[in-house]
């Protein structure tokens, strides 16, 4: 059963992009570890981590495409599943740290000893195992999303409201997260980490560690996301994002296919984000940002959205302007970001991916239609071709 | 449950429903027997698509009851649900899932298991196979199984809808205007086609044209101001005054 699925899910894009992603998990790392600093092919560590980071939001944006590109929930609210995943797994950190910290209890994180806390709080139990914090980065995201899914879908909340509503979760975590008294850093967040599994976060070889996970994982969600939208769930998927109600008097329980994608992408969210915090070093209530869900809407809408490859090319390369962008011009990313928006919605609706696709097979269609031998099929594939 | 409900495959009586205050439906009374072809035809706003949004789920009565097959209480059950128990629907404007091939289309319509995990490990089984190209045959889109059905003509739409609808294999069928916009040609084949579905099951079609109705030769209802007017032969039902006044005559 899973097996046939796992096998649907692999096309040639599917597996040339995993591929890729394989070989960069391997080839990143060597040649940031066994080359030499002053070597041509060395990767420095610092380029290490700002594309294991990338990675991440290739990730998000993959996670945020399988429910808007595929199933047609907007959700203005995604960051908010990725910032809990990065919680998750800054508490796991900060468990790490000890009695290294500037207070030097062994138990209680520095600022819980600044806030004169004299035990720890009981959301806090569990997290010096690794095992333990990896289960609620995927558990805390996909529960939130479930119950959120559960009644916005059972009350047919649609399409600007229901932005609109994630859009509201994710501030209300925003403001609840600012908050000291809520046992997650307040304002600061949680930083200054020091270990994950026993090894030192600022070393090279963590770093390059970090990245190869980043692009296993990206690998692995790419794989199942393919498998879900290839089966025929996500064929409902698709149907229900074009006509809702058709599908209903079919006989599919609507809510239940759109709660179940929420879910499994909120949780996809939740590990690209436990990914980020140990390569930034740090997560604070600023991740939870409206601002920062948009920009994630935006990177789908670059790349294509609907397509699998889409979100993690425009991810990418958002991200990657927005590196050399705010170096050379700091001020005026956000107005370059807003134009490539507008941009891309004006003249490329399917974005860089969907159109490059859509062009190719157009060509392989009328060259198709323009053999002789093909003739007879001529008629069929007109309109096509005349488009 | 008087006896009369037992036996009839869809039951409803003094339906009642408004809108704002507007009464789409003033206790409507009707009842379909199982393997009936039926004809519902009425002026605008006389309550045809409200009674079929009623009997789909998509719409709760005010006052009144909704049974099907004697008893199941169809205004205590939801869209899905009401698919599920066997009960068909086909929308005026044809609407078919058009970023999917005409095969796929049969295949999400097929009436089989639609939970999430049925759905997600879902194999394309030799039976289901020989099924959907039994389908394709019976509604003439064979060579275009691969195409999109955003790229089908009007005609085929409608036609890839009622395919649709036989792979829901339900039993009962609701049919809003199947003929709008069709050619003389397409409309004849219709009749024809709604006849031979009606053999295995039960149809109530919503129609304006008469001469198709004429093609059907059927049991007629004519529904005005949200109840029933006239009910009996197309003849019988043309030459009621009072359907002249309130529906042919104008």
């Amino acid at each position: 059963m899973i097996t046939s699925f796992l096998i649907k899910s692999l096309d040639r894009t599917i597996v040339v992009t995993v591929a890729i992603l394989l070989v960069l998990a391997a080839l990143v790392p060597a040649l940031n570890l066994l080359t030499a600093p002053d070597h041509p092919l060395h990767v420095p560590t610092y380029l290490v981590s700002l594309f294991g980071k990338y990675l991440t939001y290739a990730l998000l944006a993959l996670a945020l495409d399988l429910v808007w590109g595929f199933c047609g929930i907007l959700s203005l609210g995604h960051a908010a599943f990725f910032a809990l995943g990065g919680y998750a797994m800054g508490m796991y950190l900060m468990r790490q740290i000890g009695a290294r910290g500037s207070y030097g209890n062994p138990l209680l994180p520095d600022f819980m000893v600044f806030l004169n806390w004299k035990e720890l709080p009981w959301f806090w139990y569990g997290f010096d195992m690794f095992w333990f914090a990896a289960l609620m980065v995927v558990l805390v995201p996909g529960l939130i999303a479930f119950v959120f899914g559960w009644f916005a879908f059972r009350s047919r909340v649609n399409g600007v409201y229901l932005s609109i509503i994630t859009q509201a979760m994710t501030y209300a975590l925003l403001l609840a997260f600012f908050r000291n008294d809520m046992g997650f850093g307040g304002n600061n967040g949680l930083t200054d980490f020091k270990d994950i599994l026993g090894f030192n976060i600022q070393a090279d070889g963590t770093r390059a560690a970090l990245f190869a996970a980043s692009a296993l994982a990206l690998a692995v969600s790419l794989v199942i996301t393919s498998g879900i939208v290839r089966s025929k769930f996500g064929k409902v998927l698709v149907a229900l994002r074009d006509a809702e109600s058709r599908t209903r008097f079919l006989g599919y329980r609507v809510e239940h296919m759109k709660l179940f994608a929420f879910t499994v992408s909120a949780m996809m969210a939740g590990v690209a984000g436990a990914l980020y915090v140990p390569q930034v070093g740090i997560i604070n209530p600023g991740e939870f940002e409206p601002g920062n869900s948009i920009e994630v809407v935006i990177w789908t809408a670059v790349g294509g959205r609907g397509t699998l490859i889409g979100p993690i090319v425009g991810a990418i390369l958002v991200n990657g302007g927005k590196s050399i962008f705010t170096a050379a011009f700091p001020e005026f990313w956000l107005f370059a970001l807003g134009g490539l928006f507008v941009l891309v919605t004006l003249f490329l609706p399917k974005g860089v991916v969907g159109t490059a696709q859509h062009y190719l097979a157009r060509r392989r269609a009328y060259r198709e239609t323009s053999r002789p031998e093909n003739a007879t099929g001529l008629a069929d594939a007109e309109p096509l071709a005349a488009e | 449950m008087t006896e009369k409900t037992t036996k009839s495959l869809l039951y409803l009586d003094g339906v009642s429903v408004s809108f704002d205050g507007f009464k789409a439906l003033n206790s409507l009374s009707f009842i379909v027997e199982p393997g009936e072809l039926r004809a519902i035809i009425g002026p605008n706003g006389a309550g045809k698509t409200t009674m079929m949004d009623i009997i789909t789920g998509k719409t709760r009565p005010d006052a009144g009851a909704v049974f099907f097959k004697g008893d199941i209480d169809l205004t205590k059950k939801d869209e899905a649900e009401i698919a599920q128990l066997g009960i068909g629907r086909k929308f005026q404007k044809p609407t078919v899932f058009e970023s999917h091939t005409v095969w796929d289309n049969l295949e999400l319509a097929l009436n089989r298991s639609r939970g999430v995990f049925a759905t997600l490990f879902y194999r394309l089984t030799g039976e289901d196979k020989a099924r959907i190209e039994e389908i394709l045959t019976t509604v003439r889109l064979t060579a275009r199984r691969d195409d999109l059905a955003a790229n089908l003509s009007h005609g085929q739409k409608q036609w890839l809808e009622i395919g649709m609808l036989l792979a829901q294999e339900p039993e009962l069928l609701l049919v809003d205007e199947p003929v709008a916009g069709m050619t003389d040609a397409e409309t004849a084949e219709t009749a024809v086609l709604l006849k031979e579905i009606a053999r295995t099951r039960s149809v109530v079609v919503v129609e304006h044209d008469m001469g198709f109705i004429r093609d059907l030769g059927v049991k007629v209802t004519c529904l005005a101001e949200g109840s029933v007017l006239a009910e009996g032969s197309i003849d019988f039902v043309s030459n009621d005054p009072k359907v002249i006044e309130n529906y042919l005559g104008r």
